[in-house]
């Protein structure tokens, strides 16, 4: 059984005509210990499934239907009291942009004890040094006195460093990462990459990865899902998914990153936008810009196919494919 | 720090000035001497009368200062201004300064358990309603508070004049005592009265507050962490919303000392406001002009303490 | 100049505001931002639209007047004065003095009434009609409203537009005279300003926009400084293209929904001080608050007349609340910020 099992998560926002589904049918697992890296552009619903999980929907969307299970607990239909020994207690949650999502009159060693003291009962000195223990963990230089520190007076790095180290603090079984490094310079994006391999690595965490870049996805991911307008399209081991993707979406994006094309040549691209949930085709959603587009790709979203032991794809191309390739 | 307040309270210094500019404008030039005297004295009243009236008054001179360097209005007017020497007033001749005296203690026994009170009632109601934001009891609070705020205050002090002081009997309609034991029961209405009346738009601007605060993405992280609603509210978002809130009352504080016009000439109270009141309705134009540069000056020593308690409330605020 | 009477200039104005709202209609059905944000706003506050609506009605029905026409016999009309479509509505409506809603006798003394039963809200001290009174208000209190901020509104913008966009020397002088005026209280500034200038509506109107109009300027000025740095401002302005146009038609277009909120939004608050200068004996005649004042003593009577202070504070209210009601609503509809999938 995998730690945590997600089946047919739907999340959707009231609109005028109805409910508009932003999530819709989404399904993997995440093993213990491993790192999985959920990929898409902005508007593919990816940063709403993570959400999901922990029933952290922004009013006034919510999770319509779908099962989310933490080692076989149902988390959907807990007691928002029992939900919030969850959150923070077994699985823990950064954000991408670590300007905005430290309460700026608080100083951060404060903050950081407070997410101790949620779930654990000690005295407030010892959440404090707990708390500078974790500082050192993270990273973070001259601990004691950063403890009194106030959010505005940490650089970018450092307030994602006290993130990660809040998020890690209580031991979760999970970290949900939503797009940890986004809003960061390179340099500092490339030691927080490090800090949370190491730390996975340490504590044999596993790690929900919320991204759109790939490179990221290669440095620290065991297996990779693509997302496309709401629903999965394509999921698989790293390794396979970099150097033979098959779904058409997945080419390319791989296609299309910088450095792997010639020089001199034009950058090529997928065509077209990504549809708004409002505008979502009828059929495979990605219908509309698929280079390998044929008849029944606008009638039916594509069922799943496990061509390979461990990939799942959804693609009408593949299929036809894998039964030309059978007879 | 120190840099910080010289500076503000220099700018503020600026501002004081432009304030007399514009009332020696409003009340000197806009209107001569001349008229006043007469409305003092009468239309009919035989020239050398006004003569005398203007010279008693020190008004006979000319205005401006390339007239005559030694002796113009404009000068006198910011040399009395800024150092207090507020003269008579134009309609009873009685010292100004004194009658200011006698009147900012009943003002304070009004106004500040209003604004304690004030406080004690809107923070809890608007963090209650911000709480059940989106619920039937946000919006039926809302409706209430927009309800609460179209009403006139004229009609809240005459409803409850009526009401309690006349059909009920509870409250003394009007009036004054001063000695401690009487105080209570003849500020009993008019604090109620305020507090109804100002209620409304003071939930409303509260609950703005809370629910701005309460969509940050700070909230979110602590959701995150596993806090409760209650929690968020009270130690997160109330903390943030200090900042705005302590904005709001510390500009009042000033108003403390004018009184509330309407409530002190209601109910009686010989306050500040009641003295203004009198003087509008006597056409007073000295007091007037004493009221408006006192109250000015209340206004820019209200803000320039507003902008010093940021520094010292919010850690983002350097005050380098 | 003869022709010039204030009656003719009622009616040409009120003929100009008719036109203005057709030319308004087209523009927020041209624009689609302005024809979803007016289809939100009536679905939402349907009744209070309508309430303003009736309001507006019948404060037009009380601008359009003309001479002649009046019968000899009517009592207390003078024959050549200039009478609304209200005015000849209630035209012989006069009794002699109080007498309670829908009574067939005078209040005190009992003789019989010219028109018993035909006074829905009584009559006040002089016999006057109170319903026709209180429509009478309305006129008023629009005017107050609506005068008052097409005078501040322009002005507050004339000087933020400018002062946020050009800076400099004339920004200073702008930001200080804000600063100085706003700290004048500004109650006491406005009956300061009424005394000197006179009682007339005129200037009631003029004083209430010089106290109202630092707000809003403080607004504009701040909005102008933010919209300058965006992007395609720099932009236009790279390419050449002239500051006065850059103004019209990049800035105040993005000015133009704060200048909708704060007109609805200032314009309760306007009725109300008027309210208050009418108790100081310094407001506009005929409004709801000089009605209010005078009925103030009729609450001591034995017994008690209480209609006409219940008629004009009911319908001062109405108007205040369906106002303040559009104006929550318009801000919600219009505000970015605030504007969100309800």
């Amino acid at each position: 059984m995998a730690l945590l099992e997600v089946r047919d998560l739907r999340t959707a926002f009231p609109s005028k005509s109805g409910m508009t589904p932003v999530v819709d049918g989404v399904s993997f697992d995440l093993e213990r210990g491993k790192v999985l890296a959920l990929v898409g552009e902005s508007g593919s619903g990816k940063s709403m499934t993570a959400l999901s999980t922990l029933r952290l929907v922004p009013k006034p969307g919510r999770v319509t239907s779908g099962s989310v299970k933490l080692d076989g607990e149902e988390l959907l239909s807990l007691p928002v009291t029992e939900m919030r020994r969850i959150r923070g207690g077994r699985i823990g949650m950064i954000f991408q942009e670590p300007m905005t999502c430290l309460n700026p009159v608080v100083r951060v060693g404060a903050q950081v004890a407070e997410a101790i003291l949620l779930h654990e009962s000690m005295s407030k000195a010892d959440a404090r040094s707990r708390a500078r223990e974790l500082f050192v963990e993270v990273g973070i230089p001259d601990p004691e006195e950063r403890l009194d520190a106030y959010p505005h007076h940490l650089s970018g790095g450092l307030k994602q460093r006290v993130m990660i180290a809040m998020a890690l603090s209580t031991r979760p079984e999970i970290l949900i990462a939503d797009e940890p490094t986004t809003a960061l310079d390179v340099t500092v994006q490339a030691q927080i990459l490090d800090l949370l391999r190491d730390l996975q690595q340490k504590r044999n965490a596993a790690i929900l990865l919320i991204t759109h870049d790939l490179g990221i996805v290669n440095e620290l991911a065991d297996r990779v899902a693509v997302m496309y307008a709401g629903r999965l399209v394509e999921m698989a081991d790293r390794v396979s998914l970099l150097s033979d993707p098959l779904h058409p979406y997945t080419q390319g994006l791989l296609r299309s990153i910088p450095a792997l094309s010639a020089p001199g040549e034009p950058l090529p691209e997928i065509p077209g936008v990504v549809p708004s949930p409002d505008q979502w085709p009828v059929g495979c959603r990605f219908s509309t810009r698929c280079p390998k587009r044929f008849e029944p790709c606008a009638d039916q979203f594509p069922a799943e196919l496990n061509p390979k032991l461990g990939r799942r794809v959804w693609c009408h191309a593949v299929a036809e494919s894998a039964r030309e390739g059978a007879s | 720090m120190g840099a910080y307040v010289l500076r503000r309270l220099g700018y503020g210094v600026g501002v004081v000035l432009g304030v007399l500019f514009l009332l020696f404008l409003l009340f000197f030039t806009i209107t001569a001497p001349e008229d006043i005297a007469r409305k003092a004295l009468g239309d009919k009243a035989p020239p050398e009368a006004i003569q005398t009236w203007l010279e008693n008054h020190e008004y006979d001179r000319p205005l401006w200062p390339w007239q005559d360097w030694d002796e113009n209005l404009l000068f006198d007017h910011y040399r009395k201004m800024l150092t207090f020497d507020f003269g008579v007033s134009d309609a009873d001749d009685s010292p100004i300064i004194d009658r200011i005296k006698a009147g900012m203690g009943p003002s304070l026994s009004l106004t500040v358990p209003l604004l304690v009170l004030g406080l004690l009632v809107s923070i809890p109601l608007s963090l209650l309603v911000a709480f059940f934001r989106e619920t039937y009891i946000d919006r039926m609070g809302v409706f209430l508070c927009v309800l609460a705020m179209s009403v006139s205050t004229l009609l809240y002090i005459i409803g409850a004049q009526f009401l309690i002081g006349k059909v009920l009997r509870w409250y003394p309609i009007s009036g004054f005592d001063a000695s401690l034991a009487m105080l209570p029961r003849f500020l009993a209405l008019p604090v109620l009265v305020g507090l109804i009346s100002g209620v409304g738009g003071d939930v409303r601007f509260y609950r703005t507050v809370f629910l701005e605060e309460s969509s940050r993405d700070f909230v979110r992280t602590a959701r995150a962490k596993g806090a409760g609603e209650a929690r968020i509210m009270v130690f997160h978002v109330l903390r943030n919303a200090m900042i705005p809130i302590l904005t709001r009352v510390v500009l009042a504080i000033p108003f403390l000392f004018m009184g509330a016009l309407l409530l002190e000439a209601f109910f009686g109270i010989p306050g500040l406001g009641s003295m203004t009141v009198d003087a509008i309705q006597s056409n007073d134009f000295s007091t007037m002009r004493t009221m408006v540069y006192i109250g000015s000056l209340l206004f820019v020593f209200g803000q320039v303490a507003t902008d010093i308690s940021y520094g010292l409330v919010d850690p983002r605020v350097s005050v380098e | 100049m003869s022709w010039l009477e204030p009656h003719i200039l009622s009616n040409l104005v009120t003929l100009g505001l008719l036109v203005g709202l057709v030319f308004a209609t087209r523009v927020v059905r041209a624009q689609r931002l302005w024809r979803e944000a007016a289809v939100e706003l009536w679905r939402r506050r349907r009744f209070a639209i309508l309430v303003v609506g009736v309001y507006l009605l019948i404060g037009v029905a009380d601008s359009v007047s003309w001479t002649g026409g009046v019968p000899d016999d009517a009592v207390g009309v003078l024959p050549n004065a200039p009478l609304s479509v209200l005015d000849r509505a209630f035209l012989d409506s006069r009794e002699a003095s109080y007498s309670a809603p829908f009574a067939d006798v005078e209040f005190y003394g009992g003789d019989a009434l010219r028109h018993p039963g035909g006074h829905p809200l009584g009559t006040d001290i002089l016999g006057r009609d109170v319903f026709y009174l209180s429509l009478k208000g309305a006129r008023v209190a629009l005017l107050i409203g609506g005068l008052t901020s097409l005078i501040a509104i322009p002005l507050a913008l004339l000087f933020g537009v400018c002062a946020g966009y050009f800076g400099g020397r004339f920004d200073d002088f702008v930001f200080f005279l804000i600063s100085t005026m706003a700290s004048m209280p500004s109650l006491l500034l406005l009956i300061a300003l009424i005394m000197v200038m006179g009682r007339s509506t005129f200037s009631v109107c003029i004083a209430l926009a010089v106290t109202g109009w630092v707000g809003f300027c403080r607004l504009t000025r701040a909005e102008t400084l933010k919209l300058r740095e965006l992007d395609y401002i720099q932009a236009a302005r790279a390419l050449g293209v002239s500051e006065v146009k850059i103004i019209f038609r990049h800035i105040l277009p993005n000015l133009a929904h704060l200048i909708v909120i704060t007109f609805v939004l200032m314009f309760s608050g306007l009725v109300l001080s008027e309210a208050v200068l009418s108790w100081l004996g310094i407001g506009v005649d005929g409004s709801w608050g000089q009605m209010i004042d005078g009925a103030r003593d009729e609450l001591s009577r034995q017994p008690v007349v209480w209609w006409n202070i219940a008629a004009a504070g009911s319908a001062l209210f109405g108007l205040i609340l369906a106002v303040n009601s559009v104006g929550d609503a318009v801000r919600d509809v219009l505000d970015p910020r605030t504007a969100r999938e309800s």
